[in-house]
Order: C-alpha cells, then structure tokens, then sequence
C-alpha cells in the first residue's frame, strides 16, 4: 500500500503538468463548494451572533399589541389593565430556571424636547429609566464614575449616566462627570458613563432598529427608574430585558417570564396588549433554513463540476493504462496478482484525486477569504465538510479509476510484452 | 527432474483458420542444466517460451515444475508460480525508468509482500552478484546495455527461482555486452542456477549445455553441441531464402521496366 501510494506520486511527479490539469476539474469542484460552504455558516454565524448576541443571551419581552410593540409615548398611549411591573414579580422572573438577570425599564424616544447643558443641546435621544439589573443584563461597562446606587432609587436622586455617544454629543471636551443637565424643567447630576462592549455593531434588521440606531447616534441617557414618574408625571408599565443561561434557552426563558408578566395583566378587552417574548431563535432559524437550501442548490452545480472533474480523471487513468502497458506486462510476468495491479491504479487515481481535494479545500478557503475581504459576506472554516470533502475526492478517484484500473489488470501479459 | 512438458500442443485461431504452432513438443530439464532452445523467428519458440512461463497455456499436454502439475491451476496460482519459481530476462530488459536499479531488482520482492528492509539488501546482494554493486542508484537510462540486462538478470535472480527463462537476451546488445552477459548466465548457471534461453543465434546457444532446435513448432533434441547436419540444413534453408528474395527482386524490377507507361508499382 505504501509502496503503491509512493509510486503514485512518482507517477504524479512525472507528468506535472498534466497531472495538475487532470486534478484542476477536482480543484475547481471542491473548491466551489468549500467556499459555498464557509461562506454560508459564516453568514448564518454571523447571523445568530447578531440576532442573538454571542455570550449575551438577551431576550427582550415587549409590551405588544396585535403582534405589533407597542411604544409609549405620553398617558393616553398606556395600554389599560396593565400595571407597573412590581419587584415580586422580578423577582418571579430572576427565579426561573434558565434565568440569569432580568431587568425592567421604561424608554422614551423624546423628540419634543431637549437635554440642555448650559447653552448646548441635543433632541431627539433615547430616555431610559432603569432598575439596578439593567447595565448588567444588557451588557454595557461603566467607563468612568459609578452606576447607580440603592439610595438613588430610595431617595429619588436625580442622578443620570450617559453612554459615550451622548458624552461627546453634549460635552465636546468637557469631562461631564459631577456636571448638571437639564430636562423637562429638571436637573441631573452626571455620575457615570457607560458604553457597550468594544466588539458591538448596531444590528439593523428592520425599521425600528433603524430609528433606534439614529436615536443612538444622538445618545442614550440612563436616569434610575424611580425618577421616571416624577419627570413624566405618570406611572408606565415597563418593558422587560431576560437574559437566558444558555442561547438556546433564550427562547423558554423569554416565554416564561412574559406568561409571569402576562399573570399580573387585568384582562379588558380582546385587543388588550400584553406581554410578548421575542423568539430570536426561532428568526435565526428560519433566516439559516433558507440559507441551508440556497446550499444545497449551490452544492448541486458544484458537484456537476465534480462529475466532470471525475471523467477527466477517468480519462488519463485509461490514458496512463495505455502508456504503461508493457510496463503492466512485466508486473504480471514477474508474478504481480491481479489484484496488485489493480491497487497500483486506483492507488494513482486516488492519490490524484486527493490531492486535487487538498488543494480545492484551500483554494475554497482562499477563494471565501477573499470573498470576506471584498464583498464582507462573513466565512467561517467548516471541519466536518473540510474531511468530508477531502474523502469525498478520495472516492471520486476510486470509482473513476476503477474501469481503468481493472483494464491494466486484466490486460494480457504476452501481449502487453509484445509493444514497445 | 525440474521441468517436464509432455505432447504440448497448440495453435492460433484466427477467424477460421487453425494455424498450429507448437506440435507435439516434449522438454524435459533437470536441475542444473543450461538448455538453449534455437530456432528462427516463426518457429513457435516465442510461443514455447510464454507456455514454459507460465504465461499461456496449451491446447493439450501436460507440464510439470517441481513435480507440480501447472495447466490445472488458476490464473492466481499461476502469478505465484511466476513470482516464486521463474525468473525472467528479455530481449529488451523492461525495466521501469523511473525507477532505481535497486528498486527494479526488488519489484518480485514487492508482490512477495517481502518486508521492506529484506527487499532493499537482497536486492543489493543480486546487484552485487551481477556486478553492479557500484550502480544500485543508478535509473536505468544511466546504465549501458549490458548493464541493464544485468540489472534484469538480477530482477530475475531475486526471489530465488528454480529456473531462469532467457528470451533473446543478447538481442539488444554488441558483441561485447553479449559476451558478458553469457559469461554471466554460464556463472550463474555454474553455481546450480538452472538456465533456459531462447535465441536464434548459434553462437549464443553454443554456451548453452545442451541445444534443442525448434523449427515449425517441432522440436528436435541436439546430440553433442553443434549438429553439423542441421547447421548444414539450416544453412541451405537460408540460402534457398535469400535466394527466393533475390528472384523476387528480379521480377519486381522486371515488372517495372518492362511497363515504364504505367506507374511505378506500390513498393511501400
């Protein structure tokens, strides 16, 4: 076997060039699958990371009407029947199995008025009240000063924490810790600023997160919860942030605490807005199943080129039978079986073949690597496909070999002899 | 007695036509001896050669090597007999190009699943007895003719055959090259080695023991070395040839002349 694997590449070596054209049909077939493959796991990848966040796990659960979020924007704009997320409650959520955190905030896209810093000003910025859990669940760190303390929430501190877009929108230059704002008639002192993890990029996947991601462009402003009443003169049920143990549990755990959620909810009407999970998982799955069939199709072509790849495979293993037939001739003079023939050609085609794979697998990852460079569609290297092809090639190079193959070793050795 | 062939018979079918070769031939060798079997091209020696090879088999008769019966095995148990009790040597060496003169002596070794260790010193060791110590990384494009039909003779020497089966293996060679390798087979043949070469050439089969003639797929035993007798036949029978070619000669060339309107005649 050795032996055969030995004389395979020496037969290879000999015939560079056409052996590199032989292998080329190979190359090119698995080549394009290779980078078919790694560029869609790297999109759906990259598509369950931003959907559903790596390591973060955090599912949202809305207030929601007719499947539709509802946002709050003044009193009337409260849905009846639902109250203020009490701390029982919470604490119902933080309890359940797959829960790690679980926040509740009120956010107010505020577009009527402004923040005021001395003669500076910024509109239109997201108002978050928030509870004690909220920077932790999230995920964002504190860049400099403090988060909000216990006796913020209990003494009704008007205190607020800026996240760094508002920072530079605001103060320019100027450090805002310890320096007053104004809204709604109001001051707040600036405590602490925050900021998402460095590898955050806003994900857009609709409308919403459009005007959302606008919004941050001007800036996030985090005052405690406690104060939310006091500037918008009324109570308002908040909108719940879980975040799950595991990714896949993020589905379960947002479902259960919308049905805790959902418990404190007095029913009214038919369209009576509650609670409503996001199913992230569920999208991600849905978006990668068109993905996975978009492969599968793209996989097809690429095997036709595969197919052909074998006949000319099959076509200079006959070729090379012809060349060597005195040599076969004396192989079965001297007393080689059949059989060892018969090993020493498809040992070749496979050898060949192989090769060819090794090579398709990396020029597939060039390919895809260039493909990220240059158009950005994300790659993602596959070792279960990268084997598979690679035997799959193996294979290719038995089956086509094999007519060839059995041809030598069927070949009469006399006659075989007999030319030149 | 090493090699018996009894009432061998066979012909070639083409389309309708029976064209018989070998003719009731009987051959027996004992260990040892050094047989020549002569004859001129046509006469089914080629023929014999591939039986005794264990290459083809006969329309009848019987053959035994070693006291083993050969015609009733299986095409396997024939390769093995090739690997393990013929060694062959021919007119063109066929050796494999790409590969060192070591690696061709140790090709039997191979298909004798010999371990790999083994095979390259036994190979060297039949190098060296071929005298070709100083050449095992040699390819064969290096070496001179008779270099190559050494390095054969040592392929064929390897795996330790009770025969050695020699077709035309000076044909390829000068005067001095043969003179070498014939020194080689009477060496080897010396040594215990049992020789069975195939020439047309009297001078080479004059090294041979003993000589059977082949002629029309008969052969005929040789009493002493040279049968002055047949040598005279074989010489008439060749002068009678060449002077049939000449005759032909003559009236081809006749033809020619005799009709110069017409067109040259196809000579090709």
């Amino acid at each position: 076997m050795l032996e055969n694997i030995r004389l395979a590449f020496q037969g290879i070596a000999s015939h560079k060039m056409r052996s590199f054209l032989t292998m080329l049909g190979i190359i090119i077939g698995i080549a394009s699958i290779m980078s078919i493959v790694s560029t869609i796991k790297g999109t759906n990848d990259a598509l369950k990371e931003k959907l559903v966040g790596s390591g973060n796990n955090t599912v949202e659960v809305n207030l929601s009407s007719g499947g539709e979020q509802l946002s709050i924007y003044d009193a009337s704009s409260i849905p009846e029947g639902v109250p203020v997320v009490s701390d029982e409650i919470m604490q119902k959520i933080r309890d359940l199995d797959n829960v790690v955190s679980a926040t509740a905030y009120n956010k107010r896209f505020v577009m009527d008025n402004s923040m005021y810093y001395g003669d500076d000003s910024v509109t239109s910025f997201n108002m978050y009240g928030v509870d004690d859990q909220y920077f932790h669940t999230i995920g964002y760190k504190l860049k400099s000063g403090r988060t909000f303390l216990d006796s913020d929430y209990t003494k009704f501190r008007k205190v607020m924490i800026l996240d760094q877009t508002a920072a530079v929108k605001l103060f320019a230059d100027v450090n805002p810790l310890g320096k007053t704002v104004e809204y709604g008639g109001q001051p707040f002192t600036i405590v602490g600023i925050v900021s998402k993890d460095d590898d955050y990029e806003p994900d857009i996947q609709n409308v919403y997160d459009y005007y959302s991601n606008l919004d941050e462009s001007n800036g996030l402003f985090f005052i405690p919860k406690a104060d939310w009443p006091i500037i918008f003169n009324y109570d308002e049920p908040e909108n719940v942030i879980v975040k799950a143990d595991v990714t896949e549990e993020m589905t379960k755990a947002g479902q259960s605490a919308a049905k805790i959620l959902n418990s404190a909810i007095r029913s009214n009407s038919e369209n009576q807005a509650t609670y409503q999970a996001q199913d992230l998982l569920g999208m991600v799955k849905k978006q990668q199943q068109l993905a996975q069939n978009t492969k599968k199709q793209l996989i097809w072509i690429a095997g036709i080129s595969l197919l052909v790849g074998a006949i000319g495979v099959m076509n200079i293993m006959l070729v090379s039978v012809t060349e060597r037939t005195s040599e076969i001739g004396l192989k079965k003079a001297i007393g080689a079986q059949k059989s060892a023939i018969l090993g020493q050609f498809l040992t070749e085609a496979a050898v060949l073949t192989t090769m060819g794979g090794l090579i398709g697998v990396a020029v597939g990852f060039a390919l895809s690597y260039l493909i990220h460079r240059f158009s950005g569609i994300p790659a993602a290297i596959s070792v279960p496909w990268s084997a598979g092809a690679v035997l799959i090639s193996m294979l290719i190079g038995l089956i086509s070999g094999f007519l060839p193959a059995q041809k030598a070793a069927n070949m009469d050795p006399i006659e075989a002899l007999r030319r030149e | 007695m090493i090699l018996k062939l009894d009432h061998i018979n066979k012909a070639y079918h083409t389309g309708k036509l029976d064209v018989p070769v070998l003719h009731d031939v009987c051959l027996h060798v004992e260990k040892g001896e050094y047989v020549a079997i002569m004859g001129p091209s046509g006469s089914g020696k080629s023929t014999l050669m591939n039986i005794i090879g264990c290459l083809d088999r006969p329309d009848s008769g019987t053959y035994e090597l070693n006291g083993e019966d050969v015609f009733s095995r299986d095409d396997r148990s024939m390769a093995n007999i090739r690997l393990r009790n013929l060694g062959f040597v021919f007119q063109n060496f066929q050796l494999l190009n790409r590969q060192s003169a070591l690696e061709n002596v140790a090709l039997p070794l191979v298909y004798a699943k010999v371990p790999k260790k083994e095979r390259r010193e036994r190979a060297r060791a039949a190098l060296e007895r071929v005298g070709l110590g100083d050449r095992v990384t040699f390819l064969p494009g290096q070496l001179s003719g008779g270099q190559k039909q050494r390095v054969a003779i040592a392929r064929a020497m390897v795996n330790r055959p009770s025969i050695l089966l020699a077709d035309e293996p000076t044909g390829a060679l000068d005067s001095h090259s043969s003179l070498q390798i014939m020194e080689l087979f009477q060496q080897l043949n010396e040594e215990g080695v049992t020789v069975l070469m195939i020439t047309h050439s009297p001078d080479i089969a004059a090294y041979a023991g003993r000589v059977c003639d082949i002629f029309d797929g008969v052969i005929s035993e040789r009493n002493g070395t040279v049968n002055a007798a047949q040598e005279a036949e074989r010489k008439a029978e060749q002068e009678a040839e060449e002077a049939l070619a000449k005759m032909r000669k003559r009236s081809a060339d006749m033809l020619r002349h005799g009709s110069e309107e017409k067109e040259e005649p196809d000579e090709s």
